[in-house]
């Protein structure tokens, strides 16, 4: 039996996406980062290079940091996927969002949503990490306006306050 | 209020323009230094956080409309040639494709939407309007083009020997360099190179268009919606009313977006055409293409002093790597100008037209690369008399501008120096640096000093409005470009209304609100800022008014308090007659300001400011000193940012906690600049080799330094009503000089390129 194909035009795929089950109705070569942005709305994942250098895109598949602009969508059938519009849905901040107002760690903001997700899987998987894990989780996410330091500083803060 | 025109001199990025305005009223002093203020100066979270911090904050490329089609462009894969045919029909035959532009079929309208010769690897040639972004790709691969290619230039050296291609754009002179050198005890003559630095703002240049029968809507990812406004009414013939600019958050700019792109005015025409809106966002590859960039220089630096290290001459001769941009330059020349008491001053400055992408401000344009040039010659000079580099700076330091001979209206930059030379422990600087971790590694500190504008000025007006349950709104049209000019502008109304900075909503970034100019030359918060303040004062004033009618009393009589108006103490007896029959009944002197509105339900204040010119007979300046601490790996050429000391004189600081965050991306950007950014071109086809941010390395959390900030916090009461000056550009000037330095320091090898690579820096070891 040959593999079955699906595609190239617009195929139903189902994704969980913050914890709902949604259909898209999408070509099979379009990234889980334009079905998320522009199928669901959500619009704060951010597209900066498309090409899986800056971070900007960052997302939890399955709990775990993905670039959104390297998956496509349907690649992400049936896997949980994580966007920034989950963490405060009941209108109450995630720790590490909390801690970026704090700490000022940003300035224009584009990067902000990658960033956070960055640091809220680090968050999942140790607990009041060390400032280089939480360096090291965000050296994937550019910051063109330079707030690495904050930033860092706010994720140490999250680390300590929250679980 | 009788309204009249004034003339004020403003500066904007380092050049001196005169700005017509009308103002009306008088102007506010400026706040003593004495002052206890309650909002302003204090640590405050930025008031759009929650929204930046939850994805809500809606920026250009995520405004998305019913219909929406999506634009991309087809780029020149020439560096030079003439375009003689294109064969857009298989593109057009595609399905979900709705247009395709190019210079044979695009309407005529005020500005060359497709020229005919493409001029730089990345020039427009055609444009394709899809029902998404992929079909619209897909459609550029079908568009064929017929170039005839043309001779080209891509270097910049290359440029240089090209007389064609060279032409001088501005001079300076003072005094007589000649003389001056005559005079010197030693002199340093050297030439110093930086490369071309590509802005990357992470949200890309882009544009929403929208027309809504005769009016067109633009969103915009712009620094500058007034600017976009009047360049997009012009190229399509509109009137100003039928256009509206919208900008409501920007994913950076740092001098990339001051005005309209193609692909702005571009969409503009094709949603008009088709009747539906369009979008119309780069990739980040035309980001590295054609979206603006540093110029690259070549930069000869020639400065004498007496043994004493009194600076007698200096010259300096910039050639500027413009790419196609001939409109102008950046004053690289500007640093050694007007930043040291210099009696005999001649400098240069040459543009250099080569086949690459058009140059654009970019924060502090010229004044990094000139600071580079200069603050490194100054070393070299301070080296050959055996003087402390900081000594050096010290006995040069300019009392009154040397250029316009106008005083100050204030300078602490000596507090700058001493400041920062504390925080790095400049005494422990020995000449050969000091030991790092292993014998391969060297340790050195350097310094360097910055001059920038600043001052802001007119025209720029504001308006406040109070509702009825004493929250407030003001309306500027400025733009936040991520600085936190949201943050500031409510803390100044706050400030003068006595009430929360929550209570105070901003609106910006929209053309329907009162004019303000681009937010760049770091002029936002010195020229809306006091314009804000005004109007906060206006509505007060208003409110006051409002408030002794209600309580019988006279509006001087009153102040605002914590949301209340409350009267003075009167003496007892006098005058108590008339305000115990008060309208509202009450003998109290405490009126709350929601209740003033209750009562008169909606009666509207509003409070408008203008902002006021600048004082004609003073020099408004900022100033600044960043020191570095690097570690040099001798057999790598790797160089280590250990620590950056930025002490910035800037006025009275209004929000430190954003203030600190300005300072700090400064230094990083600077730091890109000095060690690691640099577009290349390929020679021989003109093709950018490194257009993304894997090859173009923008510096990462790895490479950030431990970077102390701190404030000359003393406010320029002259300055303006506020005391507060600009930070948007001043601590990008001085990182990069202070690195070059510091490595020299530590090993010492001079490195005069920039970006101070691996590589350049074990040539420089060689030597």
């Amino acid at each position: 039996m040959p593999p079955a194909f699906r595609g190239p035009e617009a195929v139903p795929i189902r994704l969980v996406v913050n914890g709902e089950e949604r259909v898209a109705h999408a070509a099979p070569r379009r990234t889980l980062l334009d079905v998320l942005r522009d199928d669901f709305g959500l619009t704060g994942t951010k597209k900066g290079c498309d090409r899986g250098d800056c971070g900007a895109c960052t997302v939890l598949v399955d709990g775990e940091t993905a670039y959104s602009c390297l998956l496509l969508a349907i690649a992400c059938e049936g896997r949980k996927i994580e966007t920034i519009e989950s963490l405060s849905r009941d209108g109450a901040l995630h720790a590490v969002q909390r801690a970026f107002v704090a700490h000022d760690a940003y300035q224009c903001g584009y990067c902000t949503p990658g960033q956070i997700l960055s640091l809220v899987a680090l968050l999942r998987r140790a607990t009041a990490p060390s400032e280089s894990q939480v360096r090291a989780a965000v050296t994937g996410n550019l910051c063109r306006c330079g707030a690495y330091e904050n930033i860092v500083a706010a994720g140490v803060a999250a680390g300590k306050t929250k679980r | 209020m009788t309204a009249r025109v004034v003339k004020s001199k403003t500066e904007f990025e380092g050049r001196i323009r005169e700005e017509l305005a009308l103002v009306a009223g008088r102007d506010l002093r400026a706040w003593p230094r004495s002052a206890t203020l309650a909002s302003v100066g204090r640590r405050q979270p930025r008031v759009d956080g929650v929204a930046r911090v939850t994805g809500r904050a809606r920026y250009t490329t995520d405004v998305a409309l019913p219909g929406m089609l999506h634009a991309r462009f087809l780029r020149s894969p020439h560096p030079h040639a003439r375009v003689t045919a294109v064969d857009a029909r298989r593109a057009t035959a595609l399905p979900g494709v709705r247009a395709v532009l190019h210079r044979f079929n695009a309407p005529k309208v005020a500005t060359e939407l497709f020229a005919e010769e493409v001029r730089y690897v990345g020039d427009e040639v055609a444009a394709v309007a899809a029902e998404d972004e992929a079909i619209a790709e897909d459609a550029l691969r079908l568009i064929a083009v017929t170039y005839e290619v043309l001779p080209f230039v891509v270097d910049l050296g290359d440029g240089i020997q090209r007389k064609e291609n060279v032409k001088r754009e501005e001079s300076y002179a003072r005094g007589d360099v000649r003389r001056g050198f005559a005079e010197a005890d030693a002199v340093v003559e050297a030439t110093y190179r930086t490369s071309t630095q590509l802005h990357n703002c992470l949200e890309p240049h882009g544009s929403v268009a929208q027309w809504d029968g005769e009016r067109l809507t633009l969103w915009d990812s712009t620094q500058s919606v007034f600017d976009v406004r009047s360049e997009l009414a012009k190229a399509l013939g509109l009137p100003l009313s039928d256009v509206r600019v919208v900008s409501e958050y920007m994913g950076g700019g740092f001098g990339s977006k001051n005005g309209l792109g193609k692909y702005g005015v571009i969409a503009a025409v094709l949603a008009q055409q088709l009747g539906r809106p369009v979008r119309s966002v780069l990739t980040r590859e035309e980001e590295n293409l054609a979206a603006g960039n540093r110029s690259a220089t070549v930069q000869r630096v020639k400065v004498g002093a007496t043994k004493d290290g009194k600076l007698t001459a200096l010259e300096h001769v910039v050639w500027s790597g413009t790419g196609t941009e001939t409109g102008w330059v950046a004053t690289t020349t500007g640093p050694s100008n007007s930043l040291y008491a210099v009696p005999n001053v001649k400098t240069e400055q040459y543009v250099v037209l080569t086949n690459t992408g058009p140059f654009s401000a970019f924060r502090a344009p010229g004044y990094v690369e000139g600071t580079f040039a200069l603050e490194s010659a100054l070393d070299e000079l301070a080296d050959k008399l055996g003087l402390d580099a900081l000594e050096l700076r010290r006995r040069n330091d300019a009392t009154t501008d040397p250029q316009s001979k106008k005083p100050y209206s204030l300078k602490r930059l000596r507090e700058c120096y001493a400041r920062g030379a504390e925080l790095i422990d400049w005494k422990r600087r020995r000449a050969g640096g000091s030991a790092g971790r292993a014998s391969h590694l060297k340790r050195g500190i350097g310094m360097a000093t910055q001059v920038w504008g600043g001052g802001g000025g007119p025209p720029a007006y504001a308006t406040v409005h109070l509702n009825k349950d004493g929250t407030v709104v003001l309306r500027a049209g400025t733009q936040d470009i991520g600085t936190g000019s949201r943050t500031v502008l409510a803390q100044i109304v706050a400030e003068e209304l006595a009430v929360d900075v929550e209570k105070v909503r901003v609106v910006l970034g929209d053309t329907d609100q009162p004019y303000a100019p681009v937010s760049a030359g770091s002029m936002t918060l010195a020229s809306v800022g006091p314009a804000a303040r005004l109007a906060a004062a206006d509505a007060r004033r208003q409110v006051l008014e409002a408030a002794a009618g209600l309580m019988e009393v006279r509006a001087s009589e009153i102040r605002l308090e914590d949301g209340c108006a409350i009267a003075r103490d009167a003496a007892p007896g006098k005058g108590s007659a008339r305000r115990r029959r008060s309208i509202l009944g009450r003998r109290g002197k405490k009126l709350p300001v929601s209740e003033i509105f209750k009562k008169l339900n909606n009666y509207t204040v509003i409070g408008r400011g203008s902002r006021r010119p600048n004082p004609d007979d003073l020099w408004l300046r900022t100033f600044g000193a960043h020191f570095a601490e690097v570690e040099v790996d001798t057999r790598t050429g790797a160089v280590r940012v250990v620590k950056v000391a930025a002490v910035h004189d800037i006025g009275r600081v209004v929000n430190p906690m954003t203030a600190r965050s300005q300072v700090m991306g400064g230094v990083l950007q600077s730091l890109g600049f000095g060690l690691t950014e640099e577009r290349v071109v390929d020679r021989s086809s003109g093709d950018v080799l490194n257009a993304n941010l894997e090859d173009y390395k923008v510096p990462t959390a790895r490479d950030a330094p431990e970077i102390v900030v701190e404030f000359v916090d003393r406010a320029d009461t002259r300055a303006n009503n506020l005391g507060a000056k600009g930070l948007g550009e001043p601590p990008i000037i001085p990182t990069a000089a202070a690195i070059a330095n510091a490595i020299a320091n530590a090993t010492g090898a001079r490195v005069r390129t920039a970006p101070m690579t691996p590589a350049r820096v074990l040539e420089a070891l060689r030597k």
